[in-house]
């Protein structure tokens, strides 16, 4: 199991830390159906040779690390020399792409999850009060947009909020404004990406804790009503503390899940106003047609290393209560 | 009987002497594996190859996919590789070669190219490495019916033209947004800033080098150009590529297009669209800037190469099949299909644009070794500029620093 999670975190590490080898660029005569052009092109067999001394690549160490393209150790350094503000200065960061990313995920992170938790558990409050006949149904709506693949999820909504779809139309009409586009503003992409989340994502928190739900011992419930407990006293007093296990496995889920966030971001063709840290990697590898292996593999890293900084507050409560359960 | 038989006979050798002595196939019983992309025109090569020779072929496969480009390199790096033949474009062509993963045509050419002409050979310092077959470019698309309305004096030919055509439709309370491009993030975005880049005579790199140079006088009046421009698009125009720039066209919502001349003749057809739109719809050249010559747009091709990790007589069978499917009945078959480069191609009214934009000189899209990242940095950075976020200057510089450090990880600077 070891070998199984710590191979591949391994060999990405040292992906991260090597570049391309020196490309060997001979200029040339290109001509094609429309005339002829003098290009450059790569002079294959002498980067071949290069290759095969060191097929990793060229040692680059924490390089890539701290390149514009991630950290951007030089370039804030600058940046905070040249602004004569702080407003200015944080202007500067948002222009560097790690930084830029990280603002949407970590905003996304810490508005979705919270949300989620919330409805979800009032929704599972609600269907669980609801008449047998009827819960199995309303379980079964409840959880489809979960069953819905993100993309395919997200891009029906995509449809939706167009200028011409159902949302984006109705939207139009009720502020009486043609231009109104829920695409072309930063604030409502943002807005709009989070409210996906959150609609995809409650169904896992709602069907957890309607499964917790169920083992909330009657004997106390019934202590309580005889004790004169309203029923919020109840919830309150006896269910929400019989279900904080569960909720702080959902809230480790969810800032994992939500810091990942990808799919809706390509769905929704966000990436002019919001990208994410899985985006990022996902553009070194794919969009330029020569995938940048070691910025990617930086960026992954990048990843493991955040989520691992957001889940130590849950882990570390978890020990403790281990911990004092064990002394107990 | 007799008659019968002899009739029988006649017809049998009939159909083997057409089906084998039309076309040279090179060495029997080879494997043929082609990768293209998925769109008509290379259906009608890979076909017309498919029935010429898939009967002295061993096995002859084919696998179409847009996603061609981003699989086809892990693809053809082992040896033998998956591929015998794949089917570019201009800078996926580059991708390829900047890997070793094409062969040099030249002697193929001379043994089975009796059919091609000199200009469908794409040659990089003589050495022949793609075979084109068709041509296509951005241009401009016009609604002759909305122009004449709004009181526009025949069709604008340059940028201010067309922005001043945009205003008089706007002004006339025709169309808010009476410009349709294909703007979204990443690729296409950066593609829009090339074509006017190359109308302004901008050059992408320093000479002889990988460096890029675009920061200048020539890049910043693009970036103006463009931005005047997307003042008129639709509200959502960042995520609008061709599927969606075609669907506004075809559904009456856009009077002025800057759009792909691949898309002309899917527009002009009588579906999906009404009488009105397609019988006003005029394609026409690429718009240069105010007193210049050069039309803004880059000329693709799509051509055929071979592979180099694969036996020579398996290279040799692909590309006789090949070769073999770029006749002019091919071209008769599917004429509204393509810019054909191949003889007896008849231009119609789809293919007016693309070749007005090639006569009036554009450029081809640059073949450099380290385009593709540059291209990836303006389609990345040059959006904070068109959102009005940040200045010209600040943009470019921006493409300029993500490319650097994209092409020093790739090893090109």
């Amino acid at each position: 199991m070891f070998l199984f999670i710590a191979i591949p975190i391994v060999s990405v590490f040292i992906q991260s830390l090597h570049i391309e080898h020196k490309q060997v660029i001979i200029v040339s005569e290109n001509c094609d159906p429309f005339g002829c052009e003098t290009t450059t092109s790569v002079d294959t067999e002498a980067s071949a040779k290069l290759k095969e001394k060191a097929p990793l690549g060229k040692f680059n160490g924490f390089k890539t690390y701290s390149n514009r393209m991630h950290f951007a150790f030089d370039e804030i350094g600058e940046a905070w020399n040249s602004s004569d503000s702080f407003i200015v200065f944080v202007k500067k960061i948002y222009n560097f792409p790690l930084y830029r990313a990280l603002s949407f995920t970590l905003t996304y992170t810490f508005v979705v999850t919270p949300f989620v938790l919330f409805l979800g558990f009032l929704v599972a409050l609600g269907v669980n009060n609801l008449p047998k006949l009827l819960k199995g149904p309303t379980i079964f709506a409840s959880l489809l947009p979960m069953i819905v693949t993100p993309l395919v999820g997200s891009l029906i909504l995509f449809w939706m909020v167009d200028g011409d779809g159902v949302i984006g139309a109705t939207l139009q009409k009720l502020f009486n404004d043609n231009s109104l586009s829920l695409k072309a503003s930063p604030v409502l992409t943002w807005v709009m990406l989070m409210v996906y989340g959150i609609w995809h994502l409650m169904p896992f928190s709602f069907i957890v804790f309607y499964a917790g739900l169920q083992t909330v011992p009657h004997e106390t419930i019934e202590a309580a009503t005889i004790d004169g407990a309203s029923k919020f006293q109840r919830t309150r007093h006896v269910v929400i503390p019989h279900l904080m296990p569960l909720a702080i496995f959902i809230t480790l889920i969810l800032l994992m899940d939500n810091f990942r966030v990808f799919e809706p971001i390509i769905s929704f063709r966000a990436e002019a106003h919001a990208t994410s840290i899985s985006w990022l990697i996902w553009n070194h590898l794919r969009e330029s047609a020569y995938p940048l292996y070691n910025a990617a593999g930086a960026t992954s890293m990048i990843t493991i290393f955040c989520v691992g900084i957001l889940l130590l507050p849950v882990l570390i409560r978890t020990w403790r209560d281990f911990n004092e359960k064990n002394k107990g | 009987m007799f008659l019968k038989k002899l009739i029988l006979g006649g017809l049998t050798a009939l159909f083997f002497s057409s089906s084998l002595f039309a076309a040279d196939c090179g060495p029997n019983g080879q494997s043929i594996r082609i990768l293209a992309s998925d769109f008509p025109a290379i259906h009608a090569i890979a076909n017309s190859a498919e029935s010429n020779c898939a009967g002295s072929a061993s096995e002859f496969t084919r696998n179409h996919t847009t996603e061609a480009r981003q699989i086809m390199n892990a693809a053809q790096t082992p040896d033998p590789a998956e591929y015998t033949s794949v089917i570019v474009a201009n800078s996926t062509l580059v991708q390829l070669m900047n890997d070793g993963l094409v062969r040099p045509l030249n002697d193929l050419v001379e043994k089975y190219g009796g059919n091609l002409k000199s200009n469908q050979l794409i040659t990089i310092d003589g050495k022949i490495m793609a075979i084109a077959f068709m041509a296509n470019s951005q241009h401009m698309y016009y609604r002759t019916d909305i122009l004449d309305k709004a009181g526009v004096d025949g069709m604008p030919a340059t940028y201010d033209e067309i922005i001043s055509a945009a205003e008089k439709i706007r002004s006339a309370g025709i169309m808010e947004h009476p410009l349709v491009m294909n703007l979204k993030v990443g690729w296409n975005v950066g593609e829009v800033f090339n074509t006017i880049y190359l109308a302004h005579g901008g050059e992408f790199f320093k000479q002889g080098s990988a460096e890029a140079s675009i920061n200048n006088a020539k890049g910043i009046a693009a970036l103006e150009t463009m931005k005047a421009l997307v003042e008129y698009a639709h509200p959502d125009h960042l995520t609008q590529a061709s599927d969606d720039t075609q669907g506004l066209w075809e559904a009456g919502q856009a009077a002025i297009g800057f759009m792909w001349g691949s898309r002309g003749g899917v527009i002009l057809d009588n579906e999906g669209s009404s009488a009105e739109v397609t019988s006003n719809t005029v394609l026409s050249a690429a718009p240069t800037v105010t007193g210049g010559s050069i039309p803004g747009a880059t000329l693709w091709w799509d051509g055929i190469t071979i592979a180099t990790n694969v036996s020579d007589s398996e290279a040799e069978a692909t590309f006789a099949a090949l070769v073999s499917g770029m006749t002019s009945e091919m071209v008769a078959a599917n004429n509204d299909d393509a810019i054909w480069l191949i003889d007896g191609f008849k231009p119609g009214p789809a293919a007016a644009g693309v070749s007005a934009t090639a006569q009036g000189g554009a450029k081809s899209y640059p073949m450099f070794a380290q385009m593709g990242l540059l291209h990836n940095a303006l389609g990345a950075e040059l959006v904070d500029f068109l959102k009005g976020a940040e200045s010209a200057e600040q943009a470019l510089s921006d493409v300029e620093a993500v490319y650097e450090t994209a092409a020093k990880d790739a090893g090109y600077l």
